[in-house]
């Protein structure tokens, strides 16, 4: 009861609490001028609560069934705690990958001119356009043995199509999107007077880059690339064609509790997923508090 | 407060009601629109071509023999993700599996069956058999001629995961019946045969389809454990001259049942049309069809007419013979804990 | 010495764009080119065949009428939140916007899962509804609302923050100029938002079209009938029947290419509505 208050319209503290109708009295600026607030509000909350919250309340309860010692146990199988750390593992190379090279392409896209520009910038998107069965598809005809990169890979011995490093490259491929767009308009809005008077002062490339463009650009840099990791966690379409899904090696967290929901145990299904929920809420409100110290950051500025 | 709060949304909520309710509307109205009769058949990965055809034959000989049209629906998928779809309410008329365990789920997870279900029709309700070959690249260039031979250094094996695939648990128990038959065999010796030949897998697909696929598109492995009809089909139609098969000296008679789903033949009132269609697979008609596809027929006649394109196993056995029925088979082997667990150490 | 310090910093800058476009082609590029190679290896004729055939037609019926469904519901639900968050104040309103970005950040399959728990024979409201004939899941119901959830966030996700920046200004002017509640939005929020609008509901569609895991877990795999666009490619793929994949996912990857030239051209009229992007993707 105490949530459900705490999302309807309060007065603002502060206020002395209005008789009547307390609900429409917001701020001076609003006081009762716009309309729809209760309507729009309602559907709202209705809304979210039969799409998302209901929903995804069966999965904590049911978990809940097994109890936390049975709970302890399913999620450190050593085939699950395999799967668990691939999918964070995977998701956070992919992050770290795309932190490098988003950070490389945000740059060049930014600030240099050349043919072809606006068509590698909408290119960015495209991973996130793409369904991820294509994507799945698609990178497995290009990295298996017998694909395109993949038999020049056999050459140098890399094996990437159901191995490890294929999940990797498909989590590379769902991310990079974030950590690109990400960092676009902060790449943009950095003064370049800065970069050039350290400059002048000496510096060297890489130290401008390391003492005056990374302190500027990092918690930006830090929340695309967290975005990227969050996306890469949970991906299952792209990856499941490419991974080869061998058991304690190749098999993604959300693979595993589609196979103990194939083997009738679904609360052990759901003890996974409340992991990675868990995991996901952890990362969601981590992400928004770096959102806003990188924008007070920026302001301060 | 609460009661503030409910006059003021009640118009949204209203909105949302409507809008919801098209969806809980949908379902209905989608069933009064479907006048011809439709049945759904789950059945398991490699049963693709065989039931096309199977449908095709059976929905004309009904049309010529009652003038009504029956539309026959299919979903494949690895033997037990289908098990468990039917147990989660896909509402399948007739389930088609790859093994007795799978089917023996939807009355214990579900009572979606009574438990004498395999009693209902001949042969305990498997209208067709088949067994495991080795499916090997052109020449054979490992020189792989029996289950020995697969855990030789260098040997890659391609077969899917049994916990998920009924192919898979056939060529885990084939291999099992093979590894406790040999000469001064023990359970220690066997499992140890059976922790390296999965040493020896490189990619567990979920179902024998994807593994299927990963060796015959994807190049990897040297030997795909493989159903007899889909190492045929693959053999003869898929690349031609480009696979082998090599039969071992002792393989197992897998038995895939089928059977109507009570529950929903009797919801749906489609129990007629459903068992019509499963009493089709033991007419010699349908019988032909399973042998053209590569399954061995039961009927002796047409067992005989094509007895030539089924290579002969030497030895033979049965899943009642060698583990004494597949509860007991389930149980020591695919059960959580059961060897499979313990050789790959979930 | 201008010349020896520039020659050495301009070759860094074309380097570094070097490796940028190399990244982008090898990773990006490369598998949007290897789809529409694949799909016409054998020629246009197989091609068309299997775009022709019934079942991936049945695939492509479905698709669309499970984006015609969530798309609009989904419409409707970002302008309503919109429309409350930016335009009022009220306490919890951060965790409302928190609760709205949770289908972004969950795995599709946990998605599925949770609707199967809700709706399946084993489920918690399941076998209540099967006894009574209900069948969401394994039926195209269960494909809609799984396809719902995940889109859910798009449209509210562009709107809240472009009603945020606008403010209430010309809706008050409106209303005490005598306008009712619906003309002020009609003729004044909503032109002010069409773009954004327009926008949200393109990255929703490709989305809905494209959606995998979560569809995946609560479609039972039924030719013809619930089998949608991209699930249809997997049967395709296992079934060794690569035109047919490549085909079909030749027609998501176009579905794709032109969501992102429509984006493009929505950017350059509003550029204010790439911000949101960084959040959406």
């Amino acid at each position: 009861m105490n949530e459900i208050v705490q999302a309807l319209p309060q007065p603002i503290a502060g206020r002395p609490r209005p008789p009547t109708r307390a609900l429409a009295r917001r701020d001076a600026r609003q006081f009762r001028v716009l309309p729809g607030f209760g309507l729009t509000l309602g559907y709202t909350i209705f809304y979210v609560s039969i799409i998302v919250l209901i929903p995804l309340s069966t999965a904590f309860v049911r978990s809940a069934r097994l109890g936390p010692v049975r709970f302890w146990d399913v999620v450190t199988t050593s085939r699950v705690l395999a799967s668990l750390r691939l999918s964070f593992g995977g998701a956070l190379i992919a992050a770290l990958v795309n932190a490098v090279f988003g950070m490389i392409i945000a740059w060049a896209l930014t600030r240099m001119r050349f043919p072809g520009r606006r068509i590698f910038d909408a290119m960015i998107d495209l991973p996130f356009a793409l369904p991820t069965a294509v994507a799945g598809i698609a990178l497995t005809a290009l990295y298996a043995p017998n694909g395109w990169l993949g038999r020049l890979l056999a050459l140098a011995g890399v094996r990437v199509a159901y191995t490890p490093l294929g999940v990797v490259v498909a989590m590379a491929f769902v991310s990079l999107p974030f950590v690109v767009r990400t960092l676009q308009p902060v790449l943009g809005d950095l003064d370049r007077e800065v970069e050039r008077a350290s400059e002048t002062l000496g510096a060297s490339r890489m130290q401008t880059f390391r003492w005056v463009v990374l302190p500027s650009i990092w918690p930006t840099l830090l929340t695309g690339s967290a975005l990227g990791f969050s996306r890469a966690l949970g991906e299952y379409g792209s990856v499941i064609f490419i991974a080869g899904n061998i058991p304690k090696v190749s098999e993604i967290a959300p693979l595993m509790i589609m196979i103990k929901l194939e083997q009738y145990q679904y609360s052990e299904a759901t003890a996974i997923a409340v992991v990675m929920l868990l995991a996901s809420f952890a990362l969601m409100f981590g992400i928004n508090a770096l959102q806003l110290w990188a924008q007070r950051r920026r302001r301060a500025r | 407060m609460t009661a503030r709060i409910t006059r003021r949304s009640a118009a949204g909520l209203i909105a949302a009601a409507l809008s919801g309710g098209y969806l809980a509307a949908r379902p209905r109205a989608a069933r009064a629109a479907d006048a011809p009769i439709t049945l759904l058949n789950v059945s398991y990965d490699a049963t693709r071509e065989l039931y096309e055809a199977i449908d095709a034959a059976f929905t004309a000989q009904w049309l010529s023999q009652y003038r009504q049209k029956i539309s026959v629906l299919q979903s494949h998928g690895g033997s037990g993700q289908q098990a468990s779809a039917i147990v989660n309410g896909l509402q399948a008329d007739v389930a088609t599996l790859g093994s007795a365990f799978d089917v023996m789920q939807l009355y214990t997870q579900a009572h979606l069956i009574p438990e004498n279900w395999a009693a209902r029709l001949p042969y305990n309700s498997s209208p067709y058999t088949s067994t495991i070959v080795f499916l090997v690249r052109r020449g054979n260039p490992k020189n792989v001629r029996d289950w020995a031979d697969l855990v030789r250094p260098g040997v890659q094996v391609v077969t899917p995961n049994p916990k998920t695939s009924g192919a898979a648990r056939w060529a885990y128990l084939a291999a099992w019946a093979w590894a406790s038959r040999r000469s001064g065999s023990t359970e220690a010796t066997t499992k140890s045969f059976m922790k390296t030949l999965y040493q020896h897998v490189p990619v567990l697909d979920a179902g024998a389809r994807g593994a299927t696929d990963t060796f015959v598109e994807r190049g990897i492995g040297d030997v795909l454990l493989s159903w007899e009809n889909e190492a045929l089909l693959a053999a003869q139609k898929l690349g031609r001259g480009m696979f082998s098969i090599v039969v071992p000296a002792l393989s197992i008679l897998a038995e895939p049942p089928v059977t109507v789903v009570d529950k929903v033949v009797d919801q749906r009132g489609t129990r007629r049309f459903a068992e019509a269609y499963l009493q089709f697979l033991y007419t010699p008609q349908g019988q032909q069809i399973i042998a053209e596809n590569f399954y061995r027929p039961r009927s002796p006649a047409a067992a005989q007419q094509y007895a030539a394109q089924f290579p002969a196993v030497a030895q033979m056995v049965s899943v009642e013979q060698a583990f004494g029925g597949w509860a007991r088979a389930q149980a020591v082997h695919f059960a959580d804990g059961g060897t499979f667990d313990q050789i790959y150490g979930q | 010495m201008i010349g020896r310090q520039q020659v050495p910093e301009e070759l860094g800058r074309y380097a570094l764009l070097g490796i940028a476009l190399v990244y982008l082609t090898v990773l990006v590029a490369l598998p949007l080119l290897i789809v529409f190679v694949e799909a016409f290896t054998r020629g246009l004729v197989p091609y068309i065949a299997s775009l022709l055939d019934p079942y991936a037609l049945a695939a492509m019926r479905l698709t669309l009428l499970t984006a015609a469904v969530s798309v609009p519901l989904n419409l409707i639900f970002g302008i309503a939140a919109a429309w409350a968050i930016a335009k009022f104040e009220f306490r919890g309103k951060n965790t409302l916007v928190t609760l709205i970005d949770i289908p972004f950040a969950i795995s599709p399959v946990i998605s599925g899962l949770i609707y199967v728990l809700m709706f399946g024979a084993q489920g918690w409201v399941g076998p209540w509804l099967i006894e009574h004939g209900i069948h969401i899941i394994f039926a195209v119901p269960g494909i809609i609302l799984a396809t719902t959830f995940v889109t859910f966030p798009f449209v509210a996700r562009e709107l809240i923050p472009l009603m945020q920046t606008q403010g209430n200004d010309e809706e008050e002017t409106a209303l005490s100029l005598g306008a009712s509640g619906w003309q002020t939005f009609r003729l004044v929020t909503l032109p002010n938002i069409r773009w954004g609008l327009l926008y949200g509901v393109l990255l929703c569609n490709a989305r809905a079209m494209g959606e995998f895991g979560a569809v995946s877990v609560v479609s039972g795999h039924i030719r013809g009938l619930t089998n949608t666009l991209p699930l249809h490619i997997e049967i395709m793929y296992s079934d060794y029947n690569y035109v047919g994949a490549f085909a079909a996912a030749s027609i998501l990857a176009m579905l794709a290419l032109v969501t992102l030239v429509a984006k493009t051209l929505l950017e350059l009229r509003q550029p204010e509505l790439r911000a949101g992007i960084a959040r959406q993707a």
